[in-house]
């Protein structure tokens, strides 16, 4: 372990993981309503971050079609989103209510191929560098920190910005779930179906609403995301993370989610102060490592409930 | 089994209620067909024996799948990991041990395989969603291996090492259409070794614990050993598979086509046949094999007509087709071709009265 690294790699893995809660907050909420492990999520966050570059005037043949400015794309991306959630919800979950777990979790990776060829056919395959990034990688902040390497942390503002938008989402999406009538007639949905039935709440229309907010939420994680990284097509295998994180806090818990998100940022970031060059080099899959770890020792995560069924 | 009988045409006893081949004319129809297999080479054109010895490997992995996922009813997204594996062992005993071929799909299925065990220890706890997450973990762990240990066997950064040409008793595999002979080969003897299993104490087993784990418990099926069990033989199957597929590219890495998405595309392949049929991963496989080349034609069709825009077109038309074909079957028929082939025998039993 090189200690002089760790300080300045807590502090990237922190703000990194709160990009990932915020991902892993979309694939929660529709689990809790609808018990749906939506492998499509990580394409709903990147054709959000590709609408937004959209709106924002970004095209191929520099032909604008639209040039918002980003406080202007980026609800447009949102509302556009919110439809396709619930779209998707309509056409391809609807039909699957009552299938079996493995026709459902098909559904949702038949989708993600899906959404990937048609974001492929509608933007280009090549990564898109113009983002209307506020931020740009070179904007950074540096604090004073004895100990950490040169006596310093360095945080990109781009990275910081997110961390601070990340918590308040996900700020707001507690209160949402906690006070409004909407998230209550969601968590009443994600008890019991049937009960929820019985007190007057519209279920299926529950559904609808969770895929559109979850589309919401990806279109917010995705602009994140391109803050930092840029618009590709890869931001889909990149969001793959979000799935440990969630293991990690415990399925049915967004707290749990959001502190999954954080640990499994930490443990990519901190696997490369190791002075080990091959344990640098698995950032990749240190997630999935703590994963593996969870599953044998704590299966049902950090927070979730000991609902699991074990055989 | 696969076989169209007219009307009347009942089983008198047991063994002929139990026999896969029941009738002379379907040993007829079994040799007519093997007769005509074996000659593929000389008449069939060269896209078609390539095309058929992709299929006879993918069929190979997918019933290795079928039986994890179709029969014992556990959920894996690491396949093509496994296909890796097995590649990857039988590229090296070959070229570095100097081993006979026949020899190396062996070792490569018992390599893979125990690698395969090691990521089913967690079905030990958990099953479901959580067990697809652990089979996740294998598709992102192995590769990342592959890639970045013991750069000097594996291939380092680069992911890929080549594959020594087969030579069997002086002959040597290079053309696709003598290869063709030892997926030929190999499939037909996985393809009876997972009919027995299917049909045997071994298959009742998994089946039962795919219904209802708790009566099979009951029932004397030690369930951990059976999902092991179930494990291995999944992923000794798409180590031989893998094996092959490297000595048929010449060539095994994870640039080659061993991602997330080969393992999603062989579980739909599987849907798309019909789980837990015997039949379905050849249905499957070939329908898949087939979409997936009518896709790359109209791709490189549009490519061609739109000149600036070829590199989307040629990168967007698989995964749309293959996403919008196994959506669609999800909804409309969500037990595979296998279950049409079903429906079609029963309807032509009755033809002359009802439907």
């Amino acid at each position: 372990m090189n200690w002089q690294l760790v300080p300045q790699q807590l502090a990237t893995g922190l703000l990194n993981g709160g990009i990932i809660a915020i991902i892993a907050l979309g694939i929660v909420l529709i689990y809790r309503s609808s018990e749906v492990f939506n492998f499509s999520h990580g394409q709903l966050v990147m054709l959000g971050a590709f609408l937004t570059w959209w709106f924002a005037g970004g095209t191929e043949n520099g032909k604008e079609i639209f040039n918002l400015p980003l406080w202007g794309a980026v609800p447009l991306a949102i509302i556009v989103m919110a439809g396709l959630g619930l779209l998707i919800e309509r056409l391809a979950l609807r039909p699957m209510t009552g299938q079996p777990l493995l026709a459902i979790i098909l559904m949702t990776l038949g989708l993600a191929q899906l959404l990937d060829g048609t974001a492929a056919i509608i933007f280009g395959t090549e990564p898109k560098n113009n983002f209307p990034a506020p931020f740009s990688p070179s904007d950074v902040i540096k604090i004073p920190f004895p100990g950490a390497f040169m006596d310093v942390i360095i945080l990109k503002q781009a990275l910081l910005a997110t961390a601070i938008v990340a918590v308040i989402a996900a700020v707001i999406f507690m209160i949402f779930f906690q006070y409004t009538r909407i998230g209550l007639a969601m968590r009443a949905t994600s008890e019991d179906h049937e009960l929820a039935r019985g007190v007057g709440i519209n279920v299926p229309r529950v559904f609808g609403l969770s895929w559109a907010i979850a589309g919401i939420i990806a279109t917010v994680g995705g602009v994140l995301l391109a803050t930092v990284t840029g618009v590709s097509l890869s931001l889909a295998t990149i969001t793959l993370v979000a799935f440990p994180a969630i293991l990690l806090g415990g399925l049915e818990s967004f707290s749990g989610a959001i502190i999954g998100g954080l640990l499994v940022g930490l443990a990519q970031a901190l696997v490369q102060a190791s002075s080990v060059q091959t344990i640098r080099g698995s950032s990749d899959i240190a997630p999935y490592i703590l994963l593996l770890i969870v599953l044998v020792i704590r299966p049902e995560g950090l927070f979730g409930e000991k609902r699991i069924e074990r055989v | 089994m696969a076989a169209l009988r007219p009307a009347g045409d009942f089983d008198r006893t047991y063994e002929q209620d139990m026999g896969v081949i029941r009738r002379p004319w379907q040993w007829l129809a079994l040799g007519v067909g093997f007769l005509l297999l074996l000659t593929a080479p000389r008449w069939a054109g060269a896209y078609l024996v390539s095309t058929a010895n992709r299929i006879f490997i993918l069929v190979i992995a997918v019933q290795g799948l079928n039986i994890l996922v179709g029969y014992t009813g556990q959920i894996s997204l690491g396949q093509a990991a496994f296909m890796l594996v097995g590649g990857y062992t039988s590229a090296l005993v070959t070229s570095h041990l100097s081993v006979p071929f026949p020899l190396a799909l062996l070792i490569a299925g018992l390599v893979s395989g125990l690698i395969g065990l090691l990521f089913g220890l967690p079905s030990l706890r958990v099953k479901g969603f959580y067990l697809a997450m652990a089979t996740l973990a294998a598709q992102f762990i192995i590769p990342w291996v592959s890639r970045h240990l013991y750069p000097d066997l594996l291939g380092g950064p680069a992911g890929r090492i080549s594959a020594d040409v087969p030579v069997i008793f002086g002959i040597s595999f290079g053309e696709v259409g003598n290869y063709y002979y030892l997926s030929l080969i190999t499939l037909v003897i996985t393809t009876v070794a997972v009919l027995n299993i299917s049909r045997s104490r071994l298959g009742r087993a998994f089946v039962s614990l795919r219904d209802n784990d708790l009566a099979a418990e009951l029932l004397g099926v030690n369930l951990f050993d059976y999902k092991l069990r179930a494990f291995f033989i999944a992923s000794f199957l798409a180590g031989v598979a893998g094996a092959l597929r490297a000595h048929s590219q010449r060539g095994v890495g994870t640039e080659l086509g061993y991602g997330l998405a080969e393992s999603i595309i062989m579980l739909g392949m599987l849907v798309i046949g019909g789980l837990g049929t015997n039949l379905g991963p050849f249905l499957g496989v070939t329908m898949v094999v087939l979409l997936e080349d009518t896709a790359g034609v109209a791709g490189s069709t549009m490519a061609k007509l739109f000149p600036t825009q070829a590199a989307r077109f040629l990168t967007s038309f698989r995964p749309i087709f293959f996403g919008l074909v196994l959506m669609l079957f999800l909804i409309f028929e969500p037990r595979g071709l296998a279950h049409r082939w079903q429906t079609f025998k029963a309807a032509w039993r009755l033809r002359p009265f009802a439907r």
